[in-house]
């Protein structure tokens, strides 16, 4: 899933401070299972901001509402009603999200209220973690399930390098070595002699080098 | 001989080698490389130069080896794959070699984190294996990494770095095997104070035949006190210092700590020259490049070959 | 604000609290008026977003009254309502209402002078806090 963090209260009070009537956008997909941006954030947020503003004797009228999917077009036409009296729009999405919201509607202010993250899994309830780093190629085939780009700090594709030690990386002590992993994988499934290939310098041009991507399904697209 | 390196030469002669470091200025002027430098004329084969080493921002790697060779002598010069892409490396390279600096030691970098960017991206383009590999292609293939011909191709003698203390113990033979597998002429190792640990990874080296393709300089740092020993042993990441060197350090008063910290330096180096495989030194005296002709003269390393 | 009423919500465990407030209010033990309790089936039922409200609603306090540690009916919800409770804490010292005027006790069902006790400490905790800057602003709001 996509993961995000909320903003600080504080760069969102200041967000909406100029504005009388907003719309809060909270979505069902990715930030509500990692419990950033779902009905139930939406609702505490909206909660949070009215007291923020209240105690300044000011008040902000909010009107919730989340989406099934915020990156879709489709979903987010059923705003469109509710547009009209919103002078901004917070959005609990990830940044898909709050793009397509602000592509759909030109002339609303749009913020973002989240901070988007990366994309991950969970490792146990409240823990979600970096897995994938969307390189466009993937390398998972070769590297034991355990992805280099996305968890290896150096992104090294032969690793592991001096740092690594007891399993750790030299980073932070808390986080695994992704080579140690690799290897551990490796073992496990009989694959030693895989580490010996050397993995060649990898070209960027699947992933952000050769600059945003698009994908173009001819037969759904047509 | 693949390159002008007097380094290869050295090495190719069957030689011990000696190799020592320098540090840039953190500013721009050049007086204090020259002055380090000076230090080790006579006493070391070649120079490394490091490239914003623990990701501190100093003078370039490759302006700070043109001083150095201006002065006659032979410097490496060091690459990390952290700061800069593919394209700039390449042009690095291209351009130290106009410069006649011929020997480079190729390295992925200590992690932005730790340096004083710590808000910077870490580039990581390539890893240090891939550059030892572009490298070699860019001499052996007259080929630039994308795949394009070279105009008088740099020829590199190429080093890179092996540190066989890090974890998993098991694979570090094997990711040495993969340096020399992309092309890798020279190591120099991680600073050795766990001799019996070095000498069992020289066992894997010896048993896999990697000794007889590529060059491998024992890497040597001094302790100038004990607390040098306790910093490196729980503070430097990779770093392996038994309890006994730093037992021993502290069983001298503070006054003898530094002669005590080149004494198990130079038993150090003594007992490797017996080593199979182990072809020369890489003396790194952190901070304290004034003692490293001393220790060169004391390990009965003195003259340097003329090749 | 000499006349201070301060206006108490008191989540109460079905289980223990609840039962000891019943207790107390049997043996006549007089508690501040202040508290007005709800009843909830565990405190672990109680949403973050519950106690927010009661905060919005013009509330100066709020307390989650949860059994005793290992004796939650269903097992773990008082344990689940310490987390919540931390949490909406934390928001609310970030919102600038103050993290100490939300509490979490733990008593048993049998504790009757205990609840009288806490009802009493509570209401005098957010008395000396004064008034919740939310609640002000809307009862001076009402005034004028």
């Amino acid at each position: 899933m996509i993961t995000a963090e909320r903003k600080p209260l504080s760069e969102l009070v200041e967000c909406v401070r100029p504005y009388g009537r907003i719309l809060l956008l909270g979505c069902n997909e990715c930030v509500t299972v990692c419990a950033a941006g779902g009905r139930k954030e939406v609702g505490l947020l909206a909660s949070s901001l009215k007291m923020a503003f209240s105690k300044d004797g000011k008040n902000l009228d909010i009107k919730e509402i989340t989406l099934e999917r915020q990156c879709d077009p489709e979903y987010v036409e059923e705003l469109a009603p509710h547009m009209g009296e919103a002078e901004a729009v917070l959005s609990m999405a990830c940044g898909c999200g709050v793009q397509e919201v602000a592509r759909r509607f030109m002339d609303k202010p749009v913020f973002p209220a989240v901070n988007t993250k990366f994309m991950g899994a969970s490792e146990r309830q409240g823990i979600w973690s970096e897995r994938c780093a969307g390189c466009g190629d993937c390398v998972l085939g070769i590297t034991g399930g355990i992805c280099p780009i996305a968890r290896c700090s150096k992104q090294l594709m032969n690793g592991p390098c001096g740092g690594s030690s007891g399993g750790k990386c030299e980073v932070d002590a808390e986080m695994d070595c992704a080579w140690q992993l690799i290897w551990d994988r490796l073992k496990a499934l009989g694959l030693e002699k895989r580490y010996e290939e050397n993995m060649p310098a990898k070209d960027w041009r699947p992933g952000r080098g050769a600059g945003p991507r698009k994908i173009i399904r001819e037969d759904l697209a047509r | 001989m693949k390159t002008e390196s007097v380094l290869e030469k050295v090495l190719a002669s069957g030689q011990m080698a000696v190799t020592s470091e320098c540090g840039p200025p953190r500013g721009s002027v050049p007086d204090k490389i020259i002055e380090k430098a000076n230090l080790l004329k006579g006493y070391v084969d070649a120079i490394n130069v490091t490239d914003n080493q623990t990701a501190m921002v100093r003078m370039s790697s490759w302006s700070s080896c043109i001083f150095i060779k201006q002065m006659g002598l032979n410097p490496i010069l060091q690459m990390v794959t952290r700061d800069r892409n593919r394209l700039a490396m390449q042009s690095d390279i291209l351009g130290a070699y106009a410069h006649g600096i011929n020997t480079m030691l190729c390295l992925s970098g200590d992690h932005p984190k730790f340096g004083d960017h710590p808000m910077a991206a870490g580039v990581y383009d390539l890893d240090s294996i891939q550059l030892v590999r572009m490298v070699k292609d860019m001499r052996d293939e007259g080929k630039f990494q994308g795949g394009a011909d070279i105009v008088n191709p740099p020829k590199m003698f190429i080093g890179a770095a092996a540190n066989p203390f890090a974890d998993p113990f098991e694979l570090r033979v094997a990711r040495l095997a993969k340096k020399v597998k992309a092309g890798v002429d020279f190591i120099q190792t991680q600073c050795i104070y766990n001799v019996d640990k070095f000498e069992k990874w020289m066992e894997g080296v010896r048993e896999r035949g990697l000794h007889k393709q590529v060059y491998i300089l024992a890497g040597i740092t001094p302790m100038k006190s004990v607390g040098m020993a306790k910093y490196m042993k729980n503070k430097v990441p990779g770093m392996d210092v038994p309890d006994e060197v730093v037992k021993r350090m502290s069983s001298v008063p503070k006054e003898k700590q530094a002669e005590e910290g080149i004494k198990i330096a130079l038993e150090t180096i003594e007992r490797l020259k017996g080593v199979e495989g182990v072809n020369g030194f890489h003396i790194m005296a952190i901070e304290w490049e004034e003692k490293v002709p001393e220790m060169v003269e004391r390990a009965g390393l003195l003259p340097r070959p003329q090749v | 604000m000499e006349n201070f009423e301060p206006v108490v919500v008191a989540f109460a465990c079905h289980y223990c609290a609840y039962t000891a407030a019943d207790m107390a209010g049997t043996k006549r033990l007089s508690y501040p008026p202040n508290v007005k309790i709800i009843r909830v089936p565990c405190t672990g039922k109680v949403d973050m977003l519950h106690i927010m409200k009661a905060f919005e609603k013009g509330a100066d306090g709020v307390c989650v009254a949860a059994c005793l540690d290992g004796d939650c009916h269903f097992r773990t919800g008082n344990v689940r309502a310490a987390s919540h409770v931390d949490a909406v804490r934390k928001l609310l010292d970030e919102i600038g209402v103050g993290g100490e005027r939300l509490e979490m006790v733990a008593l048993s069902a049998g504790m009757g002078e205990r609840f009288a006790q806490i009802a009493t400490e509570i209401t005098e905790k957010i008395r000396k806090l004064g008034p919740s800057p939310v609640r002000k602003v809307s009862v001076a709001a009402g005034a004028a």
